[in-house]
């Protein structure tokens, strides 16, 4: 590898303090800002808070489970915890996180100066975070006049008809509607913003097939947000008429289906699972290659098996229903769909080892994180297609195994690639490193506890364990293996302390990064660390995927090899 | 800062995007349309299933008139986008105001059938699951028909006081889409509601 300088930063960047002002002065900028970058950075600090608080609830429920007849919380408390710990997993975290990702890198990667439009992203940051904190206002306030619940209790799917108001009094449940209705909108202007941004503010010469992969999942990941998030908040509109307005959809005494709630709940969360993977897919599109020192192998393929996903996504929903009794086409249908999943992504998982294969590797946290999420993924997949099998789901439906395969996904894949992205961005972010020897016991740990954890749930769910019991009797075989399970919980927690430590510390008294610390080929890198607010000084040009790649190397540039 | 020329003299290639205005209504109208499917499952699925009275044969009556009112005013808000091309003013303003006179006729058409069912025929969101679905459907309709007025009043204001002209165009071109769409939901829902729901 060769030593090479860019000639990029001729700009000290750290101004004194009387430049940046007083802190309310900052503060007030932070507030009003309609710069991606910020914003992305809100994003980040934002679903990192809720990180550690939904944490914090997956650990308490841990401490409940790990003995039988434990009593460290109450049957209602329990399920307002699991309530809580799903819907903050998925919409305060998971989708903020990639968002805000996206939102930092994707105008920087394809060389424009700021998102198409700057002040809807601000207006959806803001939404999506106000949505959050009406969530979490449910615990003061959702007691309501009637001194009945507080926070949610229904499940992060929000089952009808348990959900109606003669069952569920009180104003927890809209909450938990409401909250989501705002966020979701939060979320739809930041699709909208990200497709007008790639398709319309690409630099000169970035034609689809030269951007970079992160960028080209995200322009899918965005257009399939449009028609996910959409028919949720349709449903939630549904179940406040039907709260608020005395209507009929999910009121089963009036003719209403408690049947057609799963359907739309699940036409929205299924594809939402790819919402939330793709991203992690992006990101180890990114991080794999440059710690391999090797162009990514089959970028059309990626390109394709991306769009693939996307078509087949929508159309497997019911194989979260096989147990509601529908008929065997239906059945049939939804098993073989499911498992054409399995064929775009296997293309995907054959070309990240064939990136590997014959690399030079270099194991660094943001790699090492990849190469974990592989490993998960193949196997939460592998699992995937066990559940997607119609009689086993019988048997296995709302069981610790199905926990277990959709945590393999959600931990496994998608929290992993988030810490994947964080360590190898936040040289962009901060200007400075994170810690190395940190990350890489965060690494082991969180490994080895992602492991304790969830590979013994498997064996949970086939000893028969439900989902969403608040306890067990002690007869039952599944003592020692819930306290297996809880330590193992416990570690990670340990694990993701060590990361808040260094993701801070690492702020003021991380190593200097310069602007291209990984040598890396994307346009990101050739600005300075942190990028100035208007990002590039001149409109970059790009005549290949890997622009930076071309200025390394003039004499052997990519655009002689690519068609 | 950041200058790194990326340029490589003598590579230079003709760079044309869509428009980002045009392509962030598209991408809005895609997320609306599965909004608008979702209610309209749920309408059609709930066809018949009511356990009381009144059903739609007893109580609806085809809106014809406010259907023919609503699909001309996609014809007259074409007319003026032509006109704002060739900035003809005045024409936009005329072809604007019709197009604004026939939604409202519209609107003005379903306050009155919603009138006539809610105190002639007892019909409300909550008596039974034709008045939830038939509400929620036609009222998510008329909502968007409102947001709709609103933009275009809003320009309908701007342009008697002269301040909208040709370079405004794109933008008007974009309350266009978004009406259109409004026009060809109504289609969908004109059919589900009126044609195969009585």
């Amino acid at each position: 590898m060769s030593v090479y300088s860019l000639p990029v930063s001729q700009i000290d960047p750290s101004t004194s303090a009387s430049e940046r002002g007083t802190f309310l002065e900052r503060l007030h900028g932070w507030v009003v800002t309609v710069d991606h970058k910020r914003l992305g950075i809100l994003y980040i600090l934002y679903s990192t808070f809720f990180l550690l608080v939904a944490g914090a609830e997956a650990l308490i429920i841990r401490v409940q489970l790990a003995n039988p007849y434990n009593h460290v919380l109450s049957a209602q408390v329990y399920n307002r915890f699991f309530t809580m710990h799903g819907t903050t997993m998925v919409f305060l975290v998971g989708m903020p996180f990639l968002f805000g990702f996206a939102n930092y890198i994707v105008p920087l990667q394809i060389g424009a100066r700021d998102m198409a439009f700057p002040r809807l992203n601000a207006f959806s940051f803001w939404l999506t975070a106000f949505g959050g904190f009406l969530l979490y206002y449910s615990f003061l306030g959702g007691a309501g006049l009637y001194g009945v619940g507080n926070a949610p209790d229904v499940g992060w799917f929000a089952y009808a008809p348990l959900t109606e108001r003669s069952f569920s009094p009180g104003h927890a449940t809209d909450y938990w509607a409401l909250a989501l209705i705002v966020s979701g909108f939060g979320t739809l202007g930041t699709a909208i913003n990200i497709i007008a941004t790639i398709v319309s503010r690409r630099c000169k010469g970035m034609t689809l097939m030269r951007m970079p992969l992160f960028t080209w999942l995200l322009l899918v990941v965005s257009m399939l947000t449009l028609v996910t998030i959409t028919p949720l908040t349709a449903a939630q509109f549904m179940l406040l008429i039907d709260r608020y307005l005395g209507g009929h959809f999910f009121d089963t005494q009036a003719g209403g289906s408690s049947l057609i709630w799963i359907h739309f709940f699940w036409i929205f969360g299924h594809p939402e699972v790819y919402v939330l993977v793709l991203p992690a897919f992006a990101i180890a599109n990114e991080i794999i290659p440059v710690f391999c020192r090797k162009a990514i192998f089959g970028y059309p393929a990626m390109v394709a098996a991306s769009i693939c996903i996307m078509f087949v996504s929508v159309s497997v929903w019911a194989h979260h229903m096989f147990t509601v009794g529908m008929t065997s086409v239906s059945n049939a249908f939804f098993t073989l769909s499911t498992m054409l999943v399995g064929v775009p992504t296997g293309i995907k998982i054959f070309n990240w080892i064939a990136t590997l294969w014959g690399g030079r590797i270099r194991f660094t946290t943001p790699m090492l994180f990849c190469i974990g999420f592989l490993f998960q993924f193949l196997l939460a997949g592998l699992t995937g297609i066990m559940l997607s099998v119609s009689p086993w789901d019988w048997q296995l439906h709302n069981s610790y195994f199905v926990i277990a395969h959709f945590h393999y996904v959600l931990v496994g894949a998608v929290v992993f690639c988030i810490f994947a992205g964080i360590y190898y961005w936040y040289p962009k972010a901060t200007g400075r490193l994170m810690n190395e020897t940190l990350g890489k016991w965060h690494f082991c740990l969180f490994t080895i506890g992602f492991h304790i954890t969830f590979d013994t749930m498997h064996f949970l769910g086939l000893l028969g364990m439900p989902r969403s019991i608040y306890t067990y009797q002690p007869d039952r075989g599944w003592n020692f293996l819930n306290l297996v399970v809880s330590v193992g919980g416990l570690i990670q927690g340990i694990a993701v302390l060590i990361f808040a430590y260094n993701f801070i510390v690492c702020y003021w008294r991380g190593e200097v990064a310069g602007d291209d610390p990984w040598d890396a080929w994307t346009l990101e890198w050739t600005t300075s660390s942190p990028p100035p607010v208007y990002n590039f000084e001149e409109e970059p040009e790009v005549h290949s995927r890997r622009p930076l790649w071309d200025l390394k190397h003039p004499g052997d540039p990519d655009w002689e090899y690519e068609s | 800062m950041s200058s790194v020329p990326l340029s490589h003299p003598g590579r230079t290639v003709e760079w044309h995007l869509p428009s980002k205005h045009r392509v962030g209504m598209t991408a809005l109208i895609v997320g609306e349309s599965a909004i608008f499917t979702i209610f309209v499952v749920a309408y059609v699925f709930y066809m018949g299933k009511s356990l009381s009275g009144p059903t739609p044969e007893q109580v609806l009556e085809v809106p014809i008139l406010a259907t023919i009112c609503l699909l001309s005013s996609s014809l007259t808000i074409l007319r003026a986008e032509k006109a704002i091309e060739d900035d003809r003013m005045r024409n936009f303003t005329a072809w604007l105001g019709a197009t604004i006179a026939l939604a409202a006729v519209f609107l003005t058409g379903t306050a009155l059938e919603w009138k006539k069912l809610i105190y002639q025929d007892g019909l409300t969101v909550s008596t039974n699951l034709f008045g939830t679905t038939f509400y929620s459907l036609v009222g998510l309709h008329a909502t968007h028909v409102v947001v709709g007025l609103f933009l275009l009043t809003s320009v309908f204001i701007f342009s008697l006081f002269g301040w909208v002209d040709s370079r405004q165009r794109e933008r008007f071109g974009v309350i266009a889409m978004y009406w259109h769409f409004v026009d060809a939901v109504w289609i969908v829902v004109f059919t589900v509601v009126y044609l195969i729901g009585r």
